[in-house]
């Protein structure tokens, strides 16, 4: 498991190890045709801020040769925001006062008819972690629901045990994503004092359990700015690099949360701004070519237009983040302000335009 | 000419349609690359409305025959599922057997693609498997029935051509059905020297979609593909190291 590889590494140390790259360092990795762990700390290091651009070139030259000149599209589907965890930084949060909404079956039909009236295919089904309320009875009921109206789902749940993610698997789920967070131990404590989420070293292993379960596609990220994101990215590479090799008929994909100042919330401990988050994509691709990378509705129009051509290769439009958000309570508490309020049509237009093709479906559940 | 099967088409040159920047973009490629045969995701097709996909409708040329991927499946199980539904959407009993559980370098599963090639010749398709540059498995493939073998000639999308080059050389040799190959043929020069050992016909993807004219592109290959075939058939000489001076050792039998 990801524990053992996870114990042999010091926070401080590889901490350490980033900041001390040299641009001498960055040349050598990006001279280099297989990349390591090493090379990725250069590439996300300071040193490597005046590479951008070439970092920004090789990226895109590595995505288009794997993925074409392509860009999938996806939309998450809140089922809940019932959450039993208290989580610092997040608006659902049990110690947050806001009414609490669980999608019944005819609110979900709504909530599907909406976004598949917007061309979607693919879905993220979202909840927070209330396991008597949305644990695994629940998703049995929703589940048949969904499938028989996408061809692609994906789920960002509560960690489960193994043998639950074999039966979202057989139910249709194809992708299953779980975020550390924070690889920082202490911070992560820090963060979620109450909850199941408290428990580290079970988040930490969740990414195992789902390989195990055989999930097709795995995704893992850190909430960036939650502590230094550098280190954070690196534990995150560190645990794909090893995730890919034990479960390797899996596909990953990399989510880039970044957590951003704003008023009355949590404070980052460091900010990254634009250019250190293109720094950080490229980065990914330089050192893995083949995992998919994605960008949310949380980054800005001017951003999400430009990044396009980057190293992404999916992208979300038109997002809500509150159950019942397309259609049953448009009005209710979203649980990350959305910055690009674009709907799919128009963003498939800069899509197309930027020079790529979009991609609703590459996928059927009726394949697994 | 090259038969496969119960088809003939006037091209050697197969394409696949995923990575164009446009499905207008794939369209006027595969129209300028002359090929009449093109492979197609199932995975990309909406198989309950076959006739409303967008990727389809640009596929509709009377000399073009579409011949279904299995790509994405991880097993012979699933790949002869995949097969089936492909075959109720896109009205065809032909396949394009794709098994690479592995996403990364998506690499054949050998066993699971035997497997399944079995049966699904048993269930009356036309199979033609992508596969490792393996012999002894073309052999095999072959002996359960397959139309054709299409082994790689290096990674997907890699681009590197004919890394396989002696295995190539051998699978061909051996073959008694069309030998495809497929895969890494990133350049005119690669397909041409596939022609060149004797190939049947090559598949080419990536090197088209992504090209910056990929309608320029295709007919390169188009181009290359007519060059390398006439070069087979015409029949080119041994490389030697260095000159020969005629009949040395028999030349006392003249005199």
């Amino acid at each position: 498991m990801f524990t053992e590889i996870f114990d042999s590494y010091d926070w401080h140390e590889v901490h350490a190890g980033i900041y001390k790259k040299t641009a001498a360092d960055v040349s050598c990795a990006l001279a280099r045709k297989k990349r390591t762990l090493e090379d990725f700390k250069a590439l996300i290091s300071p040193a490597a801020a005046p590479f951008l651009e070439q970092m920004a070139a090789m990226s895109h030259q590595e995505t288009v040769r794997r993925f074409g000149k392509t860009m999938q599209l996806y939309a998450p589907l809140y089922l809940s925001n019932e959450c039993q965890n208290i989580c610092t930084y997040c608006g659902f949060s049990l110690d947050n006062q806001i009414p609490r909404k669980t999608l019944n079956t005819l609110e979900l039909l709504q909530e599907i008819a909406a976004v598949k009236e917007m061309g979607y295919q693919h879905i993220l089904l979202v909840t927070g972690e209330a396991k008597q309320l949305v644990g695994m009875e629940y998703f049995r009921k929703m589940l048949p629901v969904v499938t028989a109206h996408f061809a692609h789902v994906a789920m960002e749940v509560q960690p489960l045990d193994e043998q639950d993610y074999a039966e979202l698997h057989e139910l249709g789920v194809n992708t299953i994503l779980v975020y550390q967070e924070t690889y920082h131990e202490e911070d992560y404590k820090m963060h979620h004092p109450k909850g199941k989420k408290s428990n580290f070293q079970y988040r930490l292993e969740t990414p195992d359990r789902v390989g195990r379960a055989g999930i097709h596609k795995i995704g893992v990220g850190a909430l960036l700015g939650l502590d230094d994101w550098r280190t954070d990215s690196f534990f995150t590479a560190a645990h794909l690099h090893y995730l890919q090799r034990q479960y390797w008929k899996s596909k990953f994909s990399i989510s880039f949360p970044r957590l951003r100042p704003h008023v009355g919330g949590l404070e980052p401990k460091t900010v990254i701004t634009d250019r250190e988050l293109v720094q950080l994509i490229c980065a990914y691709r330089l050192l893995n070519g083949e995992v998919e990378l994605s960008m949310s509705t949380r980054e800005s129009r001017s951003f999400r237009n430009h990044i396009i051509k980057l190293g992404i290769t999916s992208i979300s439009a038109g997002s809500k983040t509150n159950p019942g958000g397309y259609a049953v309570a448009p009005e209710s508490l979203e649980q990350f302000e959305i910055d690009d309020d674009r709907s799919p049509k128009e963003m498939a237009t800069v899509i197309e335009q930027a020079g790529y093709q979009v991609v609703w479906k590459d996928w059927d559940t009726s394949l697994q | 000419m090259i038969t496969i099967a119960n088809k003939t088409f006037s091209s050697r040159l197969f394409l696949g349609t995923g990575k164009y920047s446009s499905a207008t973009m794939m369209e006027h490629a595969i129209l300028s690359s002359g090929s009449e045969l093109v492979t197609v995701a199932l995975k990309r097709v909406e198989h309950q409305h076959a006739d409303q996909n967008e990727l389809l409708s640009h596929l509709k040329h009377p000399k073009i025959h579409l011949l279904p991927n299995t790509s994405g499946v991880r097993t012979a199980k699933e790949a002869v599922f995949a097969a089936q539904l492909a075959r109720e959407a896109l009205e065809t009993n032909w396949v394009k057997l794709e098994i690479h559980p592995d996403p990364r370098y998506l690499m054949p599963d050998p066993i699971e693609t035997l497997l399944a090639a079995e049966e699904l010749v048993k269930l009356g398709f036309v199979v033609l498997p992508y596969c490792g540059a393996d012999p002894v498995l073309c052999k095999r493939l072959e002996e359960v029935g397959t139309a054709a073998v299409m082994p790689l000639g290096s990674a997907i999308g890699s681009n590197k051509g004919l890394t396989t080059l002696d295995m190539l050389e051998i699978i061909i040799d051996q073959a008694r059905v069309p030998v495809v190959v497929d895969a890494g043929i990133g350049a005119p020069s690669h397909a041409a020297q596939a022609m060149e050992i004797g190939a049947d016909a090559v598949l080419v993807n990536t090197a088209v979609a992504i090209s910056a004219d990929p309608v320029a592109m295709a007919d390169a290959f188009r181009m290359a593909v007519i060059a390398g075939r006439l070069a087979f058939e015409t029949g080119l000489p041994d490389v030697k190291q260095g000159a020969q001076a005629s009949s040395p050792l028999t030349a006392f039998l003249d005199v």
